[in-house]
């Protein structure tokens, strides 16, 4: 699929089908574009009156593709076999249609799960249970002269309802939201948005823009005592490039727009954003600035604050927006960082202005075998020091590489099954390895060929002096791709009575393995204490590389058998846990965001003064709190 | 009368915990040893349990690490730049404290002393009783986290004790917090070191580079998870076998790595060491009387071997519930500040976190009070020090049973089993401490062998000594009695039945007290309630909303309460008034001392007074500290009048 997406771009020939190898290196065969948009500046294709046709891989009818009660596409879960065996289904990512021959007992081992002890979600939304809408008449027929798409249908409410926090899945599976939207509407441009707003100012209601729904921090729901009609602003249909400036190397594109298909059309034009958040898949570009989003290959194209170059966002005051698109201005506080972080409180995102790359000529995975976690993070911080992380570069815990290891599809070739057994033999006993204490690297190079080659070879040396063993591409490109498909692993969880979820932090260098020992310590005794029987998977990873610090990566899940209330006693763990993180000198987020989950953190994270300061703006930009989703603040 | 909340929270003895104490049974190691060969036991196989992230070294090693650590190298360059010295001679210099100071823990010594001791302990003592089910619960934290063990501290014996009943037990051996002086000692002092003792300078604070290493090298082990570390909080050894008020100093320090987060919790372990008869006892009196220590050394301990002939009966050890550091912290203490500066820089603490430490220290304290065993000679001295110069035997059988009854309702820790008689109880209390009464004539009277010979001073002199002694005794219950005896006392005060008159003598009686009892800070109205209970338990006194009385039948407890603390008040007041009367101007510690027990020696050889036990030093410093404290150190003499007059009230 992707050397034919690339022809019918026409555009750049080789790197472009490079580029699309990269990405079908983590999906694959991603639904094929309806039909590529022309890459015009045109104000709005919704100038004829009806809705422009839906260009991106989303529909407006998302649960078309999408599950509504768990995570990504309808047609790709793990099952397990008839024969008892893990399976990961479809065709979209490489596991595709793999079986998993060791999956089945590192999750019986690992959580005291047991497939005779299954749960079952309902089969599909009661449309009774759903609360009725609070319509604003008057609005509704103002919003009808505006010709823009809208609807009430009670599906289409219900899943902009949520993100995909724990709570949130599990209320989708056994209860229902309290406070759901009461109206979806979809702009397709800019004046769109313009014209919502004013109505929405006009006859006082809440608007919660909705981008890819992948929020973990409980941002999209709706606040149960809000009295008004809470309109559901979905961006999905607001999603093209608008243009593309070779020159400045940079392309403004409506915020709508989702990652995979914002790299997908760029790639047609020989370029990338470089910017992957594991969410890319389903991920909007306005949602990555409302949240200060972060990309896994940053160390080379930048977090979203590098990226981004313009922003224009509509508020209840009207737009903001600087008067020019240049690399820096010192013209007071940055009125960009008001705007990327504020989550939804303060407007809607509607074009963002973003810097692109030449697609890299070569890409090369990698991956290292350290002896244990604290020669592995020392090695990290080597690396960072030096100024030489290549496009990616994560440590992962014991756990998390045995995890890893459990998701192995089944061998082909005999042949390949002995050089395992040969390299593990090597590592465990030749090396002395302990293959319960020794941790993973995956390494992801890009760039030219011969500097990637050179830079592989530095990064390599390094870790050598941390007794560090390379350990092939495949380790590292597995890695990687585990990325993608470990978010479905939580639907199959609850499946057998197993919940959890993953968090993240930023610490500086000398705290990160205390920070790492203790928190995943704090979750054990916390789940003793609260009765889980069954001790709980607690690991973690480095994520990412910074000169002062890192950004570290928590999974956490356990059995929750016998526990009558498990989202009460996974929420305090997860508290717990955060606590935890703070006392340790880690942040209250490096890019999930605050949300409402967070909030109660926000004064001893940014002090009284900066609490203050934001409310300020908050009261200029919106006094009647129009965008009240009640994020942050 | 307001009360922290946090203080409340944090100190959370209820009411029901007072008298339901549940404690666990004693084993007699000795007995063992006694049957199977000492050469055996000090050879055996020693694997001990260690901590489940140590990550092992030698005792050397410990002293690169800390020699290269950021927190001494941050101060190694430091000093050198504000003394534009060589950093290599400051390191140097750091090099020499940490030979001085480290340990160098050996198998070799340690099996050794395990031969030694097994030979003196079965000569010096009838048993040594342990708690097992404590040892265990201390084996099970060794393996979890790092752990502090804290034991009381009355004699010399206690570390070594502490060592041997580990190695007994197959435990990680400490490492131990010891003066500089024992390296005075030839032999010795090496020997100790070997077997784990690590030596500190009595004092250091102005000395930055000491402070760096002697710290990082404390935390260092403790990071590691190296061994156990045993320090004891009083200081020093406790003279009258009262707790001291605790040091803050070696628990701030064991405690940061929490604070800092670099150890996940670090267990806090109560131990209380209790003495039948304490080893030390004649020194100690000598010394309270002004005759100096004697310093250290080996041929004073040579000269003390005589000793081995003599019984010093059982000793008690209990070792406490390890308390969670993680836990007493939580919700406590904001960390933010640690978050704000590398770790590596030394950091003076937050007042918070000072309140805290103290807290903690305070709290270990009471922990190891509670634990304590009080032997029925402790009864027998309290009784007859309030019945001078003699009493009835029959009637002081009567009487040590009566208080043995009113101690376990008030929480002390009694051991009294279950099939001795009264009569042989406190026979073989008598036996034991011979040197300090005896029964002449069926009554019991205070050994006071050769006194009626000789000068007035003299017998005034060995009087003194006699009581102090006994006193030691008596000592071991008071903090057990406190609450309830100064709420009895205040009723006396106060001459009132009003609750909040008698709250306010209470308080006053707590703040002059406070260096001579243990009371858990800033918990004045809470203490004052605990009193209250424990009388009205023991049916002394009645409460209603607004009053406080004595019963009829509780005239015999209150009295008697006020009696146990009289010499206290009494003593306070001639410190007092020869505050008020003798001094004009200003004057150390050092001219005080001697100067208040000219004073009072004169006043008991005038037989003006009866109170030997203000002859104490431990009392007089005491006293002088309470003043300072209190903030009366300003106009002394008026302050003394005012003090004296009000406490002139409590004894009439």
């Amino acid at each position: 699929m992707a050397a034919e997406a690339a022809g019918s771009g026409g555009g750049s020939p080789a790197s472009a089908r490079r580029r699309l190898r990269i990405i079908s290196g983590h999906l694959r065969g991603s639904p094929r574009a309806a039909g590529q948009e022309a890459l015009s500046p045109s104000p709005c294709k919704a100038q004829g009156g009806s809705a422009g046709p839906a260009a991106g891989s989303i529909p407006k009818k998302r649960q078309e593709i999408l599950k509504w009660n768990g995570w990504g596409y309808n047609d790709s879960k793990f099952i397990f076999n008839k024969k008892g065996q893990a399976e990961f289904t479809g065709k979209r990512y490489r596991l595709g249609g793999m079986v998993l021959p060791t999956f089945k007992e590192w999750i019986e081992k690992t959580f005291g799960a047991s497939l005779e002890h299954k749960t079952t979600s309902r089969a599909s939304l009661n449309v009774n249970d759903v609360p009725p809408p609070i319509v604003n008449e008057e609005f509704l027929q103002d919003l009808r002269a505006t010709k823009i798409s809208y609807s009430q249908d009670a599906e289409d409410r219900v899943f902009r309802a949520h993100g995909h926090c724990l709570h949130e899945i599990f209320v989708l599976r056994e209860g229902m939201f309290k406070r759901i939207p009461d109206v979806v509407v979809w702009p397709v441009c800019h004046e769109d948005v313009v014209k919502i707003v004013e109505l929405a100012c006009k006859h006082n209601l809440c608007i919660i823009p909705f981008g890819g729904g992948t929020s973990v921090s409980s941002a999209l729901e709706c606040p149960e005592e809000e009295k008004r009609t809470i309109v559901s602003l979905d961006t999905s249909q607001m999603n093209r490039i608008l243009w593309i400036d070779e020159k400045n190397l940079t392309a403004c594109v409506e915020a709508g727009i989702i990652g995979q298909d914002l790299e997908k059309q760029l790639s047609e034009s020989g370029f990338c954003t470089g910017h992957e958040p594991d969410s890319m898949e389903f991920s909007s570009l306005g949602g990555w600035v409302a949240t200060r989003a972060s990309g896994m290959k940053k160390n080379i194209y930048g977090n979203i604050e590098d990226l981004v170059i313009h922003i224009k966002m509509v508020t209840p005051r009207g737009i903001v927006e600087k008067n020019c698109q240049v690399p820096r201005m010192s013209t007071g506080p940055d009125i960009h960082h008001f705007i990327m972080g504020s989550e939804g409180t303060l407007g809607v995102v509607t074009e963002v202005t973003i810097k692109i790359r030449p697609l890299p000529e070569y890409q090369k995975y990698g991956s290292v075998v350290f002896p244990n976690f604290e020669r592995g993070v020392a090695c990290l911080r080597e690396v960072a020091k030096q100024r030489c992380a290549p496009a990616s570069i994560r440590l992962v815990d014991n756990a998390q590489f045995q995890f890893g290891h459990a998701l192995k599809p089944q061998v082909a070739s005999i042949f390949t099954s002995f050089l395992d057994g040969l390299k593990k033999f090597y590592i465990t006993k030749f090396k002395g390895f302990d293959p319960n204490i020794l941790c993973v690297a995956t390494l992801l190079f890009e760039g030219d060929r011969e500097k990637v080659l050179q830079h592989e070879k530095q990064v390599y040396d390094i870790a050598t002096k941390f007794g560090g063993l390379a350990a092939g591409e495949d380790n590292g490109q597995r890695g990687y791709m585990l990325t993608f498909v470990i978010a479905y692993l939580r639907d199959l969880g609850l499946d057998y009575y197993v919940i959890g979820e993953s968090f993240e932090t930023s610490v500086p260098w000398d705290r990160v393995l205390d920070l790492c020992r203790n928190v995943k310590e704090r979750i054990v005794r916390e789940c003793k204490e609260k009765g889980v029987q069954f001790a709980p998977f607690s690991t973690c990873r480095v994520t990412q590389t910074y000169d002062a610090g890192a950004c570290v990566y928590f999974y956490f899940a356990f059995n929750y058998r016998g526990i009558s209330d498990p989202i009460h006693v996974y929420e305090e763990i997860e508290r717990a846990a955060r606590e935890e993180i703070l006392a340790n000198g880690g942040s209250l987020s490096h890019h999930h965001g605050v949300g409402k989950l967070r909030k109660r953190w926000m004064k001893e994270s940014i002090s009284d003064v900066g609490l203050g300061m934001l409310r300020s703006v908050k009261e200029y930009v919106d006094p009647n709190n129009i965008f009240g989703n009640k994020n942050l603040l | 009368m307001s009360l922290s909340a946090t203080a409340t929270r944090f100190f959370s003895t209820s009411k029901d915990e007072l008298t339901s104490k549940k404690r666990d049974e004693f084993e007699d190691i000795l007995e063992e040893r006694r049957l199977s060969s000492d050469l055996r036991y000090a050879m055996k196989c020693y694997t001990p349990v260690i901590y489940k992230g140590l990550s092992p070294c030698k005792p050397n090693a410990i002293k690169s690490v800390v020699l290269q650590s950021e927190q001494v190298q941050y101060v190694i360059k430091q000093l050198a730049k504000e003394m534009g010295e060589s950093p290599d001679i400051i390191q140097e210099e750091a090099m020499e404290i940490l030979d001085e100071m480290g340990h160098s823990m050996q198998l070799g010594t340690v099996r050794f002393f395990a031969f030694t001791l097994s030979k003196i302990f079965k000569q010096l003592f009838q048993r040594v009783c342990v708690n097992e089910e404590g040892m265990q619960r201390l084996q099970r934290a060794i393996q979890e986290h790092p752990v502090v063990l804290l034991p009381s501290h009355r004699s010399y014996v206690d570390f070594l004790m502490l060592s041997y009943l580990l190695y007994t037990y197959d435990l990680a051996l400490p490492v131990i917090a010891a003066g500089i002086d024992f390296l005075g000692m030839k032999i010795v002092g090496e020997l100790l070191r070997r077997a784990g003792a690590f030596f500190m300078r009595r004092s250091f604070g102005g000395n930055r580079l000491y402070w760096a290493v002697f710290a990082e090298y404390v935390k260092t082990m403790l990071r590691n998870g190296y061994a156990p570390i045993e320090f004891f909080l009083e200081g020093t050894r406790s003279r009258t076998a009262k707790t001291l008020t605790p040091k803050f100093g070696l628990l701030s320090i064991v405690m940061e790595p929490f604070f800092k987060r670099e150890v996940f919790d670090t267990y806090l372990v109560p131990i209380s060491i209790s003495y039948e008869r304490i080893l030390e006892e004649s020194l100690y009196a000598y010394e309270l009387l002004g005759v100096p220590k004697p310093k250290e050394s080996t041929s004073g301990l040579l000269k003390a071997r005589r000793i081995l002939s003599d019984n010093f009966g059982t000793i008690h050890i209990y070792v406490g519930q390890p308390v969670s550091l993680r836990t007493l912290a939580s919700g406590r203490i904001n960390l933010c500040p640690y978050n704000l500066v590398p770790r590596h820089l030394p950091q003076k603490p937050t007042e918070d976190i000072q309140e805290f430490v103290s807290d903690v220290a305070y709290k270990m304290e009471l922990l190891q009070i509670e634990n304590m065993v009080l032997s029925p000679w402790v009864l027998v001295a309290a009784v007859l020090l309030q019945n001078l110069p003699a009493i009835d035997f029959e009637l002081l059988i009567e009487k040590t049973v009566w208080l043995k009854g009113l101690t376990q309702t008030f929480g002390g820790f009694i051991e009294w089993p279950d099939n001795l008689c009264a009569k042989k109880a406190v026979m073989s209390g008598l036996t034991l401490h011979s040197n300090i009464a005896r029964l002449v004539d069926g009554h019991v009277v205070l050994n006071d062998k050769g006194i009626e010979d000789g000068a007035v001073g003299e017998i005034v002199f060995k009087r003194a000594l006699v009581i102090l002694m006994c006193s030691t005794y008596r000592n071991q219950l008071l903090n057990v009695f406190v609450r309830p005896s100064l709420v009895a006392l205040a009723l006396q005060m106060t001459r009132s039945f009003r609750k909040e008159e008698v709250y306010s003598s209470f308080s006053f009686l707590r703040d002059i007290f406070s260096d001579e009892f243990i009371f858990f800070p800033g918990i004045s109205l809470k203490d004052f309630e605990e009193g209250c209970f424990l009388l009205t338990k023991c049916d002394a006194i009645q409460t209603t909303q607004q009053e406080i009385y004595p019963t009829d039948k509780g005239s015999v407890v209150v009295s008697f309460l006020s009696a146990m603390f009289r010499p206290f008040v009494e003593g306070y007041q001639l410190i007092f008034r020869y505050l008020s009367k003798e001094t004009k101007e200003a004057f150390t510690e050092k001219q005080f001392v001697p100067g208040v027990r000219n004073f009072v020696f004169q006043l008991l050889e005038k037989g003006a007074t009866q109170c030997y036990e203000a002859l104490s030093s431990d009392m007089q410093k005491n006293a002088l500290a309470a003043l300072v404290q209190l903030g009366f150190d300003v106009q002394i003499e008026q302050s003394c009048l005012f003090l004296m007059k009000e406490l002139l009230f409590c004894v009439l």
